[in-house]
């Protein structure tokens, strides 16, 4: 709900309150990433990917935990060797639900964690000897269809060069053997991580495959969309009923085999415009192949993702097929939406999740009357708070210029415009192609949108606006409910799903109700607390 | 499920590890230093990891675990982690204002070299407030490892011999254990009757109570003057070599304390030498309380040996455990026949082959710096009756369909075990109902109509 002026002042005030206990240069640094929604200032600038600053408590990760276990750690058929101690492997084994099944006969990794373990000899001596070996190991153990290798911090600076050891790899064994140097300190976050992936899932797997023809009608990929809990299963339930083709998905229940296909899509979605956006944009530059910026998030916006797709494509039948789908899909929804709204109307939220659900998951919480109030990102970028028409004037500072751009040209044999001009033209300005609106142009006046949420502003916030549950990770769960608010890990999804998709939308809304009319919530207070129980010690006029 | 493990075992020689049976260092630091009152644990790296351990503790004890970071970048990486750390320590106390720092390392200011005392002694800290630090490179040991170096660094930088004789009282480190069963080895002493200093303990930290209100620093942990004070104790029981005897040799060093090493307290035997080393120490009589818990346990072992005889068993975990465990597992008569644990040390391969031995086993497979693909083919070629371990033992006991219950570090699929003790009389029985349950549930599950049960 848009607040009024006076409101807004309010909050503005109340939020350089929240600042004044920050030491001064940080408190200048925290200030540029908050922004009080404010209609009235026109297009409203935040402060994004920029360092963390130590010792606040940041609810970031790392660009290993951004390229090994977001991108790469869901292709199911690959083996994912991380090259150092063995924390980061341990970490990022099983505790990211994407989800994966495999046909009789074809290998499935991804319940193994593979690690070289690195000890204090390799990292006085190097450790390429040892990564070698376990390479031998694991392709002559396991026969994966392709290998990654993952660097972690101590591996840069040891001077491992991991490049190589691919290479040799490679040559040995004829399957892809590809190195990632993402170690932990890379850039500021997991946002530096997804782009070293996608630059080498880019130049080394996508569009590998000798086929020029996709295998049926309506080819699309789904990009950046890691199926937790089943999500992307949902989505393409309904894909499939519609008639589409899914080439391949990036990277949930992903595969070597699929990806190598990809560049036959006709259309690429894009779900989380962070991680993926770059190989969206590739794909597009070599093989003219359009992006539309979907969101299967909430009833609501996957009806209109559908219909944006079928509009693409144009064919008649298909617009046909989209709506009889869509109807038939809200018909068994809707009512038991309804139902749910009934008991979470006029609550408020907030939805902190890592560099896209902070955004996707607003329009899902209205659907059931829940108004978000704070809203943000761990590690998104410019683009993603304010729209990709900010680009160009995103500065890049010292701590980001290092991860590597890389250009990929037109492919003269395979480029080619895959919905004639004059249709590109007549239907861009209706959808979202190419073309990402970000999260602040959607928020109401008077809400805040934190970027790098730490754990004091999440306090002070909660102090402030009083939101009746707030979505975000594990490490804030308990600390929420621990002050008797209901929480929603919007990461993990408490280990339920699927969210996304139409019946997503329902578990969804049933989740968060549950959240609400658990009964737990009313034993917090002990009885004796409201009640006295002492006998005798109220008496009536003293001994 | 975990189709790609062949049963036969080829010889593998690179050292790398698949699907581990450890993690590093850090995050036992991590866990240790929660259990100082009013700490704020600090990660001297780049965020990936305290975050990844934060996450990792969450998940095993459902609470909120506090802890910050230097956040490097790759300018830090490379010219040091200085400046990092000490913002960090500025913003932390101004912040978050806790008692004390407590920050350990990775295996990246590990790798470069930072020099932390001096770092801390330049910082600006707060009158009054301490910053402590232990070096806990990732690249070496595992996260038990991780435990005792941070918890030898509380005796570094805060353990104070300052009385002339002794005081009749006893320092108790009692290893990489939950906060259920620091609860439970502080009531058996408290039964004792015996004065007392746990450190480090997470009980009242990482199973605080839900109040409606988030207390940055919970009411548990040990306190700065508990700590301090550990330096005038008669004694110091370390309970699990791996995780507490670096602790106590240290304090021995420093403050002339006499270290008594022993085994966690899991299983009878193992509770008896806690409970008679105490006694010893301070003359104290074992109480009827706990002589009457002991033959609970001893009547229950006896009722129920039926349930255990012969079963062959696979257990694998942190070396303090998977030892004591393993001699409990012997003494109701089951038969491990693979035992293993991540932790790297010779040690445990010895003390666990000491104790098969000791009761005629023969032929079974241990071994230290294992993974849990050595301990699948393992299974694979000699099956068991049942598997112990973490919860990545799930896949496992569902790829061979063996019976599964899980003890230790960590579970991320069960609640409420870390309340519970798994050490003293209490605790074993509390195994032993889990073992006979998990045992008896299979025998129900699998046993034709006609075999079916109703008194086991």
């Amino acid at each position: 709900m848009a607040l009024s002026k006076h409101e807004i002042e309010k909050r503005k005030k109340a939020l350089e309150k929240i600042l004044e206990a920050y030491p001064a240069k940080t408190k200048k640094n925290r200030r540029s990433h908050i922004v009080v929604r404010d209609t009235s200032e026109g297009a409203q600038e935040i402060t994004a990917n920029t360092r963390t600053l130590p010792g606040i408590m940041t609810n970031r990760g790392c660009a290993f935990a951004g390229c090994k276990g977001v991108v790469l750690g869901p292709i199911k058929d690959m083996a994912h060797i991380v090259h150092g101690p063995i924390g980061c492997s341990y970490y990022a084994w099983g505790t990211r639900r994407n989800k994966a099944k495999t046909a009789e006969g074809e290998v499935n990794l991804i319940n193994y964690a593979f690690s070289t373990d690195m000890q204090e000899s390799d990292v006085v001596f190097g450790g390429e000897k040892k990564l070698i070996a376990m390479i031998d190991e694991v392709v002559e153990t396991m026969k994966p269809k392709a290998v990654t290798i993952t660097a972690t911090c101590p591996v840069g600076l040891i001077g491992d060069d991991i490049g190589s050891v691919a290479k040799a790899a490679e040559k040995k064994y004829g399957i892809p053997v590809m190195s990632f140097n993402c170690e932990g300190y890379k850039g500021v976050s997991q946002s530096a991580g997804h782009h070293i992936a996608n630059n080498v899932l880019m130049q080394r797997i996508i569009g590998s495959s000798d086929l020029e023809e996709p295998a049926g009608k309506y080819a699309i990929n789904i990009l950046g969309e890691y199926n937790i809990g089943g999500d992307s299963w949902e989505i393409e339930r309904v894909l499939k009923d519609i008639g589409y083709h899914v080439v391949s998905v990036m990277t949930g229940d992903g595969s070597y085999e699929q990806l190598k296909d990809a560049h036959t899509a006709e259309l690429n979605l894009v779900q989380c415009h962070r991680s993926i956006n770059y190989i969206a944009e590739m794909l597009e530059e070599k093989y003219g192949t359009p992006w539309l910026k979907v969101n299967f998030i909430g009833v609501q916006s996957t009806a209109q993702s559908l219909r944006d797709m079928a509009l693409y494509f144009g064919d008649p039948a298909l617009i046909q097929k989209t709506e009889e789908v869509i109807a038939k899909e809200l018909a068994q929804v809707e009512v038991v939406m309804e139902q749910y709204k009934k008991l979470c109307e006029g609550k408020t939220a907030f939805c902190f999740v890592g560099g896209s659900r902070g955004h996707h998951y607003q329009g899902l919480f209205k659907e059931i009357g829940i108004d978000t109030v704070l809203a943000g990102y761990e590690f998104a970028h410019r683009d993603d708070y304010e729209g990709r028409e900010v680009i160009p004037n995103i500065k890049m500072d010292a701590d980001n210029k290092n991860i590597e751009e890389i250009k990929v040209t037109k492919d003269e044999k395979r480029y080619k415009l895959k919905i004639p001009k004059e249709r590109l033209e007549e239907i861009k300005d209706k959808i979202p192609l190419s073309y990402y609106n970000g999260m602040i142009k959607d928020m109401d006046d008077g809400t805040f949108i934190v970027d790098d949420l730490n754990h004091y502003e999440t306090e002070e916030f909660i102090k402030l606006l009083k939101p009746d549950i707030l979505a975000s990770g594990i490490k804030d769960k308990y600390v929420i409910q621990k002050m008797g608010i209901p929480s929603k890990q919007l990461h993990s999804y408490d280990y339920s799903g699927p969210y996304a998709g139409f019946k997503g939308a329902v578990k969804f809304a049933e989740d968060v109700t549950m959240g609400f009319t658990s009964p737990t919530w009313n034993y917090i207070v002990p009885p004796w607390k409201s009640s006295p129980t002492l006998e005798g010690t109220v008496t009536e006029g003293g001994e | 499920m975990l189709d790609a493990t062949p049963k036969e075992i080829t010889d593998r020689k690179s050292g790398g590890m698949i699907n581990p049976a450890k993690t590093c260092q850090p995050i036992g630091a991590m866990y240790a230093a929660l259990g100082i009152h009013s700490c704020l644990p600090h990660s001297h790296g780049s965020q990936g990891c305290c975050s990844y351990h934060r996450m990792h503790l969450t998940r095993h004890f459902r609470d909120p675990i506090m802890a910050t970071t230097s956040s490097f970048t790759e300018g830090a990486s490379v010219f040091g982690g200085g400046a990092n750390l000490k913002t960090a320590i500025k913003n932390v106390f101004n912040v978050y204002n806790p008692e004390v720092m407590a920050v350990h390392t990775t295996c990246l200011s590990e790798t470069i070299g930072d020099d932390l005392p001096t770092i801390i002694k330049s910082a600006d800290v707060p009158e009054g407030k301490l910053v402590i630090h232990a070096n806990t490179p990732s690249y070496a040991g595992s996260h038990v490892t991780g435990f005792s170096n941070m918890t030898k660094g509380m005796v570094q930088y805060l353990s104070e011999a300052t009385e002339e004789t002794k005081k009749q009282q006893a320092n108790i480190i009692p290893g990489f254990v939950n906060p259920g069963d620091m609860r439970e080895i502080k009531r058996i002493t408290e039964a004792m009757d015996i004065e007392y200093i746990m450190f480090p303990d997470t009980s009242g930290v990482v199973d605080s109570p839900m109040t409606g209100k988030h207390e940055m620093f919970p009411k548990g942990g040990t306190t700065i003057s508990q700590l301090k004070d550990t330096g005038n104790s008669k004694a110091t029981y370390a309970l699990g070599s791996y995780a507490s005897a670096d602790a106590a040799y240290h304090l021995e060093r420093k403050c002339k304390i006499e270290p008594i090493v022993l085994k966690t307290p899991i299983g009878i035997k193992a509770t008896d030498e806690y409970v008679m080393a105490l006694s010893n120490k301070f003359s104290k009589e074992i109480p009827k309380s706990l002589e009457e818990e002991r033959g609970q346990l001893v009547d229950i072992m006896t009722d129920t040996h039926f349930h255990f005889h012969g079963k062959r068993v696979a257990v694998f975990g942190d070396p303090d455990i998977v030892i004591a465990l393993t001699e409990y597992l012997l003494s109701l008569g089951m038969t491990p026949v693979h035992v293993l644990t991540g932790t790297p040390g010779k040690k445990f391969e010895e003390e666990v082959k000491e104790i098969l031995a000791a009761a005629g086993i023969e032929g079974s497979n241990v071994k230290a710096a294992g993974d849990l693909f050595t301990l699948q083919q393992w299974i694979k070629n000699q099956p068991v009756d049942l598997l112990i371990g973490n919860t990545y033992g799930k896949y496992i006991a569902r790829a061979e369909d063996v019976p599964f219950f899980r003890v230790g570090f960590p579970i991320l699929d069960r609640s409420v075990h870390s309340y519970m003790p798994i050490v003293g009389y209490k605790g074993a029985m509390r195994l032993l109902e889990m073992i006979s349950n998990a045992l008896l549930e299979r025998q129900d599950r699998d046993a034709a109509e006609e075999d079916f049960e109703l008194v086991m």
